[in-house]
């Protein structure tokens, strides 16, 4: 269901596009799958440290995205990721934002 | 180089302002064998429909849409046109069409005939999108890229443009006009319909052919354009992006700039993948990625263009590459 609208059905995210001819995806097999959730995780908290929240898989189905002081909420899917994500911050996530830009840098070396 | 997406039936989207030749071009490519196939859905403003008066091939195939705007108003209507024609074709009481087009008024902003496509929950399941084409005036192509926000938008999210009516305007006026497009949108291959023969094909297929990926930059880093606030980035890297990263920071974005992100288009090369990725994105709707079958030259380069609206270019270039790159230590 989405998040934004609660329609039953929504679009997949492309990020997680169902395995077809012609399409990219790490959605192939469960051995696959299972390692690009772990990547995944773990690409979202290398941003996500910048805000002091952290994102943990839930039993391979689903997202738990904590704030520092302990604030949670369940995500879906990495679409409904940065909106979560502002609503318990309480302010935007923006990847343009030169100070994060610059910290985002340091890391790249 | 077109790779087969499933099979679902590809939507072409006619778009462009008022009086830019929308229903002239659908015209000729209704004529053309290669969419001999094809159902066709107009959209109109107002109460009673007159573009459909020009066309000459109107069958049980196509609709019209009269109650308003297609983007503002009539998005369920598009929705329960588009599955009455496929369930009249699953019926067989259409013919088994293979391609849908539709020809929006020229007020339309695209984007939510996109969405409606891309996220209706039965569409999705039958319908791809195909490509965007826009029509461009040649005569009064420029006030209204001046005046008209829609038609910078319309010109924008293309994957095909289309200047018609060049035979009725000076050379100098046709050609300013190419280049301030060409600003708009550097990479959308580009038609003259008075003087070029329009390949009915090349106009409706998605695929990133070779013409088109030679339209991305090659040598340089980078390169931006400002108009009308619109700007346009090309970007062109060597190194391999982290397919992951990439799709954190590209939904990062497109949530918190969706709206001034009027498109993204390129080919990236993953790290991890021989052959290259094509992406694409209008506003706040992101394609599927489509895994190409080659590289369309020996140099495996992501190309990727980035059009947006009062965004600044190099903030989005260095905020890729921060997000998108792989750690060197990694």
């Amino acid at each position: 269901m989405c998040a934004l609208c609660g329609v039953l059905g929504g679009p997949e995210h492309w990020t997680d596009a169902t395995p077809r001819p012609g399409i990219f995806t790490r959605n192939t097999d469960a051995a696959a799958r299972r390692r690009e959730r772990l990547h995944r995780v773990a690409a979202a908290n290398r941003v996500l440290k910048h805000f002091g929240m952290s994102l943990a898989d839930w039993q391979g189905s689903a997202f738990v995205l904590s704030t520092a002081t302990g604030k949670t909420e369940i995500v879906d899917n990495i679409a409904h990721l940065w909106m979560s994500a502002e609503r318990l911050l309480g302010r935007p996530c923006d990847p343009l934002d030169p100070a994060l830009i610059v910290r985002m840098e340091r890391e790249i070396g | 180089m077109a790779e087969a997406v499933a099979d679902l039936t590809p939507v072409t989207l006619i778009t462009g302002f008022l009086g830019s030749g929308k229903t002239t071009l659908l015209q000729r490519l209704l004529l053309d064998p290669a969419l001999a196939d094809t159902a066709v859905l107009i959209n109109e403003l107002g109460e009673i429909g007159l573009d459909h008066h020009l066309l000459e091939r109107i069958d049980d195939t196509m609709v019209m849409l009269q109650s308003g705007c297609v983007c503002c108003t009539i998005r369920g209507e598009l929705s329960a046109a588009i599955k009455n024609l496929h369930s009249r074709r699953e019926q067989g009481t259409l013919p088994p069409f293979r391609r849908l087009v539709i020809e929006s008024t020229g007020l339309a902003d695209p984007f939510p005939i996109l969405s409606t496509v891309r996220s209706d929950p039965v569409l999705q399941h039958h319908f791809t999108l195909g490509n965007v084409i826009t029509t461009v005036d040649a005569v009064n192509g420029s006030r209204q890229l001046d005046t008209q926000p829609e038609s910078v938008k319309q010109a924008a999210v293309a994957d095909r443009l289309v200047l018609t009516k060049t035979d009725l305007s000076d050379r100098d006026t046709a050609e300013r006009l190419i280049k301030r497009l060409r600003r708009i949108n550097p990479e959308a291959p580009l038609w003259c319909s008075s003087k070029d023969v329009v390949d009915a094909n090349l106009l409706v297929e998605r695929c990133f052919g070779q013409a088109e990926i030679a339209s991305f930059p090659e040598d340089e880093q980078q390169d931006h354009s400002h108009i009308n606030d619109i700007s346009s980035l090309a970007l062109s890297l060597a190194e391999p992006i982290d397919w992951t990263r990439f799709g954190i920071w590209m939904t990062m974005l497109v949530h918190r700039h969706g709206n001034e992100l009027l498109r993204v288009k390129g080919i990236l090369n993953i790290a991890g993948s021989e052959t290259p990725v094509a992406i694409h994105a209008v506003q706040h709707l992101v394609h599927p990625p489509r895994h190409l079958g080659a590289w369309p030259d020996a140099e495996r380069r992501s190309r990727i263009v980035f059009i947006s609206r009062g965004l600044s270019p190099s903030a989005i270039q260095r905020s890729f590459r921060a997000f998108s790159m792989p750690s060197i230590c990694r």
